[in-house]
């Protein structure tokens, strides 16, 4: 049987965390990824969990503690958020470049300055370009499933990328809701021992990692972590199914979910915990009469092109909303994207919720109705004040 | 074929790796001028001078960068420069 417990996202994210039996946490403290390392260190101590939880002084020195323990063969958790990943920055780029399958949780948070602790998509959106496989989860059940999943996606010999699980800072990591735990044998048995073939440290075969790359040799380093994102769509999605068989959840394809899509001429794409207020109003314009779809991404990189091209091939006004906003440009992440795969479509890019400002289903009709109505490529900051 | 991760799995495989094709300058070792003081030998921040049977010094060029810190410290100029041509 399994166990249903009310928690919070972050707790969701170390239950996952102890189900998938890390030999290692290293970890720093920062709102709102806290409560999730807090709990981890609660784990290690009273003995649930047998890893080894190392306290470092930065999320830089986490990021670089996590490498190295990797590096040795160990399975490998760290959580951080805002400036702590953007203080990761330059280690994200080497976990990805040596091929090391970290799982991080990543509380989504905006970035400084102005200070702000409240929930926007801006910083793990920063570190796109990084190799992490990101996956953007909309509740405290999925975030637990990811976490889970994420070890068997970037554990895979066809992968071998560092995973992080995003979800939305204070949305879900400190609101509770009802979470099925499955039992920690399944789990154990589903993900299946780690056992690292590339890098691990062996004294009796002593190996170079992270050497120098000279030219003659560092195009091809980024062209194999470009085909290992290209293959994870495949796992990524397979991942999604063999989940649904042990566990009976499934999240869309693995890449996107699609919602009432079938019909409809309007279509939404978004990221995150937003999708369900989304679902809602979704539901409330179905009664109405009025068929509205949403296609929710769910992994940002690897990006699903080929997915969003064949599910938004019959929408005509696609409204793509972004917690985050490329300065300079005037876009967010995903409207940047799909404006560069729907050549011949009208894509309206909408700011939302930025530095946490709360995202009403009234700004959600009212997108809706700006998007019907938009002769062209139009973007807008919903939500601004005068 | 570059490795998954760029591991190197052969211990020692830098030895491969000539780094003499770097210099610009090749130091020339005069042993008629050489006193045996063996500053080259210390100075050489790669460990590429090193001395022969009959106690003469040699530099080794698979591995010298040209970097001439050898001919500044030599005390009775047995050491001189040569522009390196492709």
């Amino acid at each position: 049987m399994c166990e249903v417990k009310v928690i919070t996202g972050t707790s969701a994210a170390a239950e996952a965390a102890k189900l998938a039996d890390v030999d290692v946490v290293a970890a720093y403290p920062i709102t709102p990824q806290t409560t999730c390392v807090e709990k981890l260190a609660e784990f290690v101590a009273n003995g649930e969990l047998d890893a080894e939880y190392i306290k470092v002084e930065s999320e830089h020195s986490a990021m670089s503690a996590c490498i190295g323990a990797a590096a040795t063969g160990a399975r490998t958790f760290t959580a951080t958020s805002s400036q702590g990943l953007a203080l990761m920055h330059e280690m994200l780029f080497i976990a990805s470049g040596m091929r090391l399958p970290i799982v991080m949780m990543v509380a989504n948070r905006a970035l400084s300055a102005p200070i702000n602790i409240w929930n926007d998509q801006q910083d793990s959106i920063s570190q796109r370009d990084t190799g992490w496989i990101q996956i953007y989860v909309e509740d405290n059940q999925e975030t637990l499933d990811s976490v889970i999943q994420a070890y068997k996606i970037a554990e895979n010999e066809d992968v071998l990328l560092p995973v992080m699980v995003c979800l939305d800072g204070f949305i879900l990591t400190h609101t509770v809701e009802p979470v099925t735990i499955p039992k920690a044998e399944r789990v154990r048995e589903f993900l299946g021992v780690y056992e690292p073939k590339h890098a691990y440290l062996d004294p009796d075969r002593p190996i170079t990692q992270g050497p120098v790359g000279v030219p003659d040799c560092y195009m091809e380093t980024r062209k194999q972590v470009e085909e290992a994102m290209e293959r994870a769509k495949k796992v990524i999605k397979d991942v999604n199914e063999e989940f649904a068989e042990w566990f009976k959840r499934k999240y869309g394809n693995g890449l996107v979910e699609a919602y009432n899509l079938d019909n409809a001429d309007t279509v939404l794409v978004a990221m995150g915990s937003i999708c369900g207020t989304i679902k809602y109003v979704i539901d409330e314009l179905k009664k109405e009469g009025k068929e509205v779809g949403l296609l929710r991404i769910r992994t940002f990189r690897p990006f699903p092109k080929e997915d969003v091209k064949e599910f938004l091939k019959d929408a005509n006004n696609i409204a793509v909303l972004d917690k985050n906003i490329s300065l300079g440009f005037n876009k967010g992440a995903l409207g940047i994207e799909m404006a560069s795969i729907l050549k011949n479509k009208k894509v309206c890019n909408y700011i939302v919720g930025l530095g946490g400002r709360d995202i009403r289903i009234d700004d959600i009709k009212a997108i809706i109705d700006h998007v019907e109505k938009a002769e062209d490529d139009e973007t807008l900051w919903v939500g601004l004040k005068e | 074929m570059v490795t998954i991760g760029a591991i190197i799995y052969e211990p020692g495989s830098s030895i491969k790796n000539k780094t003499g094709s770097w210099r610009t300058f090749r130091p020339v070792l005069d042993n008629e001028k050489c006193v045996k003081c063996e500053n080259c030998y210390i100075f050489c921040p790669e460990g590429c001078i090193q001395e022969d049977e009959n106690g003469d010094f040699k530099i080794d060029y698979d591995y010298c960068k040209g970097c001439l810190i050898c001919m500044n410290e030599c005390p009775v100029n047995a050491i001189t420069k040569v522009r390196e041509e492709k």
